[in-house]
C-alpha cells in the first residue's frame, strides 16, 4: 500500500518534508480554566520518524494528540507541523494530518462504506475514492461489513474502520491514540501494518504498552500526571523499567 | 489616550445628574397635555438611550474580543450587557409609570418603543442562562461575544419590525412637526442624557474594577498556596479581567 | 461549495433513514391544531388569528428540529470529522441552516393543507402563503443553525436553545404575521401592505445570514 505524495490529488505543501522536521514544538502549554495540562512541552521530531507518547491518564497525551490535529490551540508556546506554525497556518496542515483517537468519527446511522465516502468527499479523494475505500476495507478484513450501518458494528469492527478513516487520504502525519485498542491479535497485526511507518510518514503514537510504543519508537515522550515532562529524547534512552515508574508518578 | 480617573468619572456624573434633575423640577415647564408626571420622561429617555447604546457597545467589545482572542474585551462586553440590562429594568419600570399616568394602564401593547424594548431586554436576559450553560471558559467567552454580536444587530431590526406593526402612540416628543421640544426642555433633556451616559460609563468602569481586584486577589492566592491549588470564589461565568499579556 | 453540498447531502440522507424530526414536526403541528381549536373555541379562523395560529405552530416545530440539529456532530464526532478536513467551515453552518430550510418546507407541505381543511373557508390565499413562509423558513434556517450550534456545546442544551432563539425570532414573527393577515382575510385575500412586509423578512433573512456567515468560524474552533 503506498503512502506516497505521487498518487493523490492533495493541496500540496508548500515546503519540501524531506528537509523540514514533521513537528516542532517549543514551551508549549495548554490550560483548561486556567489549570495547566501541559507544561513547558518542547521536541522535535524528523520526518518519517515515530514519536511514542508515554504517561498515565490524564496526563496529557490526548491533549497534545489535539494539539497537533489542529483541533486545539496551545496556550503558550510554538507549534510547527509540518513545517506549518499553528494554529496562524492550521488551514494548511488539514488534510496532511490523520487522527485515530478514541471515537470512531463515523456517523452511526450512515452505512460502513457511505460514512468513509462522505470523510473521503471532505478530503477531496476524487474519482479514486471507491477505489481507496474497496482497498482499505480489505486490508482490515472489513469488506464484507461495507454495506452495514455503523451503529451496528462492534467495537473491534469500529477501530478497525476508524483506522481506515484515518489513512484514507494518505495523512504525511499519523496521530494515533491507543491504535490497536478492542482489537483480538489477528486485527491487531492487521491494524499495525495499515498504520506502519512508511516512507515521508511521521508518526505519534499514544500507547499504554510501553514495550510496543518503546519497540516501534525513534523517540519518545514520557509525561508525568501533572503535565510536565518526565523524558523527552530517543526511544532507546528509556528502559521499560523507567517508563513504568514515569507511569506511576514515581520520577 | 489617557482616560480621567474613576473618582472624577462618577463625581461628573452625580454633578451632571443633580443638575439636570434640578433643572427638570424647577426649570423645565410643565407639559401642556401631560402635567407634571411627563417629567417622568427626562428619566427614562435617557435610561433608553443609554441602554440601548450600551448593548451596541457590548456588541463592538465582542467584535474586538473575536477578532483579537483578548479576554479584556469580554469582560468589557459582559460587564457593558450587565449595566444595560439594569438600566433596561429602570427604562421598564419608568416606561409603566408613565403609560399608567398618561393612558391609564400599566402596560400598552400598541406603545411600539416600549414593547420592542421589552422584546431586546428578554433577549438580553437569556445572555446569562447562556453563559451559565457553558463549563469551558475560553469557550463561554467566545459564544458570548457572538450572542452579543447577533443581540446587538437584532436591536435595530426589532425596532423597525415593531414600529412598523403599531400605530404611534408613544409621545413623540422630537416630533418638529409637532412644535418639537422648547429650549429649555432641551436644555434639560440634554444635561439629563450627558448625565445618564456618564453614569453608565462610571458604573461599567466601577464593575470592570472591582472584577480586576478580584481576579488579582484569586491569582495571588493561588501563588501563595502552590500552583495546583483550586482557588475558590469567583463566579462561574463572570469573565476574570486579565492583567497580565494576553493569549497570543 | 462540494464540503456544504456533502454535509448537507449527508443530513438529508440520514433524516430520510431515521426520521427523526419531520414526522415528529408534523405530529406536533397537527395536534397543536387540535389543540387551538378547542383552546380558542372556534373552528374557523381567518386574517389575524389564523395568521397567529399557523406562524406559531411553525416556531415551536422548528424548535423541535433545531434541538436536533448539531446532535449527530457533538454526539458521533462530526465536528473533529469536519474540522481535520481541508474545509471551510462555515459550510458546516450553510449546510445546516439548509437543512433545517427543507424539514421546514416539508412540515409545511403537510400541514399548510392540514390546516387549511381545519379552519379555512378558502383556500385562495394559500398561493401567496407560501412565498411568505418560504421566507420565514429561509430565516428560521440561518438563526436555527447558528443557536443550535451555540447550544449544542452547553449544558442544558434543550433549555437554552429555545431561551435565546425565542426573542431573537420575534421581529420574523412579526412580520410574517402581518404579512399573513390579509392573505387569510375572510373575505379573500388583499395585497395592500404585504410588499413591505416581504422586504422585511427579506431584511431579517439577510441581516442573520450574514451574521451566521461572519461568526460560525469562531463557534465551532477551540
Amino acid at each position: 500500500m503506498s503512502a506516497t505524495l505521487s498518487t493523490q490529488q492533495k493541496p500540496p505543501t508548500s515546503e519540501p518534508t524531506g528537509t523540514t522536521p514533521a513537528l516542532q514544538l517549543e514551551g508549549v502549554r495548554r490550560e483548561f480554566d486556567e489549570r495547566p495540562v501541559l507544561r513547558d512541552l518542547s521536541l522535535t521530531l524528523e520526518p518519517g520518524a515515530t514519536l511514542a507518547v508515554l504517561g498515565a491518564n490524564g496526563a496529557g497525551k490526548s491533549t497534545l494528540l489535539r494539539i497537533l490535529a489542529t483541533l486545539l490551540r496551545p496556550t503558550a508556546g510554538t507549534v510547527r507541523v509540518l513545517g506549518h506554525e499553528l494554529p496562524r497556518e492550521a488551514w494548511k496542515v488539514r488534510g496532511h494530518v490523520g487522527l485515530l483517537s478514541h471515537e470512531p468519527l463515523l456517523y452511526r446511522d450512515l452505512t460502513l462504506s457511505e460514512a468513509l465516502r462522505f470523510h473521503a468527499r471532505l478530503h477531496r479523494l476524487g474519482d479514486r475514492t471507491d477505489e481507496r475505500i474497496a482497498e482499505l476495507l480489505a486490508a482490515v478484513n472489513l469488506s464484507r461489513a461495507a454495506g452495514e450501518l455503523v451503529r451496528n458494528l462492534s467495537a473491534g469492527m469500529l477501530q478497525r474502520a476508524a483506522a481506515c478513516r484515518a489513512v484514507l487520504h494518505e495523512p504525511d502525519l499519523l496521530l494515533l491514540d491507543e491504535p490497536t485498542a478492542h482489537l483480538d491479535p489477528e486485527a491487531s497485526d492487521l491494524v499495525s501494518s495499515l498504520l506502519a511507518p512508511a516512507a515521508g510518514r511521521s508518526r505519534v503514537l499514544v500507547s499504554h504498552d510501553v514495550q510496543a510504543a518503546l519497540g516501534a519508537a525513534d523517540r519518545a515522550l514520557a509525561l508525568r500526571p501533572d503535565g510536565s515532562v518526565a523524558f523527552e529524547g530517543p526511544a532507546d534512552q528509556l528502559s521499560p523499567g523507567d517508563a513504568r515508574a514515569i507511569y506511576a508518578g514515581r520520577a | 489616550m489617557k482616560l480621567p480617573s474613576l473618582r472624577a468619572t462618577a463625581i461628573a456624573a452625580v454633578v451632571l445628574l443633580g443638575v439636570g434633575y434640578a433643572l427638570a423640577f424647577f426649570y423645565a415647564p410643565n407639559d401642556a397635555n401631560q402635567g407634571f408626571i411627563q417629567k417622568v420622561f427626562y428619566l427614562h429617555v435617557p435610561l433608553a438611550i443609554c441602554a440601548l447604546t450600551g448593548f451596541i457597545v457590548a456588541a463592538v467589545f465582542a467584535i474586538l474580543h473575536l477578532r483579537s482572542g483578548d479576554a479584556k474585551y469580554d469582560a468589557r462586553s459582559y460587564v457593558a450587557i450587565h449595566i444595560s440590562v439594569i438600566f433596561g429594568v429602570a427604562v421598564l419600570i419608568t416606561g409603566a409609570i408613565w403609560a399608567r399616568a398618561s393612558w391609564g394602564k400599566w402596560w400598552v401593547w400598541q406603545e411600539p418603543t416600549l414593547v420592542s424594548f421589552l422584546i431586546v431586554f428578554l433577549l438580553y436576559c437569556t445572555y446569562y442562562p447562556l453563559r451559565y450553560a457553558i463549563a469551558d471558559r475560553d469557550r463561554q467567552a467566545r459564544y458570548a461575544s457572538v450572542f452579543a454580536i447577533m443581540a446587538g444587530a437584532f436591536v435595530p431590526l426589532n425596532f423597525i419590525a415593531v414600529r412598523l406593526a403599531n400605530t404611534l402612540v408613544h409621545p413623540r416628543v422630537f416630533a418638529t412637526s409637532e412644535g418639537g421640544l422648547p429650549p429649555k426642555m432641551c436644555l434639560t433633556f440634554g444635561v439629563c442624557i450627558a448625565g445618564m451616559a456618564l453614569l453608565w460609563v462610571t458604573l461599567v468602569r466601577f464593575e470592570l474594577a472591582a472584577k480586576a481586584a478580584r481576579g488579582r486577589l484569586r491569582r495571588l492566592r493561588r501563588a501563595l498556596e502552590g500552583g495546583d491549588a483550586i482557588a475558590g470564589g469567583g463566579s462561574r461565568i463572570a469573565p476574570a479581567v486579565p492583567t497580565a499579556t494576553s493569549r497570543p | 461549495m462540494t464540503a456544504f453540498r456533502v454535509i448537507l447531502a449527508k443530513d438529508l440522507r440520514i433524516e430520510l433513514r431515521t426520521l427523526e424530526s419531520v414526522p415528529a414536526m408534523a405530529l406536533f403541528a397537527v395536534t397543536t391544531f387540535v389543540l387551538f381549536r378547542y383552546g380558542l373555541d372556534r373552528s374557523s379562523l381567518a386574517g389575524g388569528l389564523a395568521a397567529g395560529v399557523l406562524l406559531a405552530t411553525v416556531l415551536f416545530a422548528a424548535i423541535i428540529a433545531v434541538n436536533r440539529l448539531f446532535v449527530a456532530e457533538r454526539e458521533e464526532g462530526g465536528f473533529d470529522a469536519i474540522r481535520l478536513a481541508p474545509v471551510d467551515l462555515t459550510a458546516l453552518w450553510a449546510a445546516k441552516a439548509v437543512a433545517l430550510f427543507v424539514y421546514l418546507l416539508a412540515l409545511e407541505l403537510i400541514a399548510v393543507p392540514i390546516f387549511a381543511a381545519f379552519f379555512l373557508d378558502s383556500w385562495a390565499g394559500i398561493g401567496p402563503l407560501a412565498a411568505v413562509l418560504v421566507l420565514v423558513d429561509v430565516g428560521l434556517g440561518a438563526v436555527g443553525a447558528l443557536v443550535s450550534s451555540l447550544a449544542a456545546s452547553s449544558r442544558a442544551r434543550d433549555l437554552v436553545g429555545p431561551l435565546v432563539l425565542l426573542p431573537l425570532l420575534v421581529p420574523l414573527m412579526i412580520a410574517a404575521a402581518n404579512a399573513a393577515q390579509p392573505l387569510l382575510a375572510a373575505g379573500g385575500p388583499s395585497y395592500g401592505d404585504v410588499g413591505k412586509w416581504l422586504l422585511i423578512l427579506a431584511l431579517y433573512d439577510l441581516t442573520f445570514a450574514a451574521i451566521g456567515y461572519a461568526v460560525f468560524d469562531f463557534v465551532v474552533e477551540d
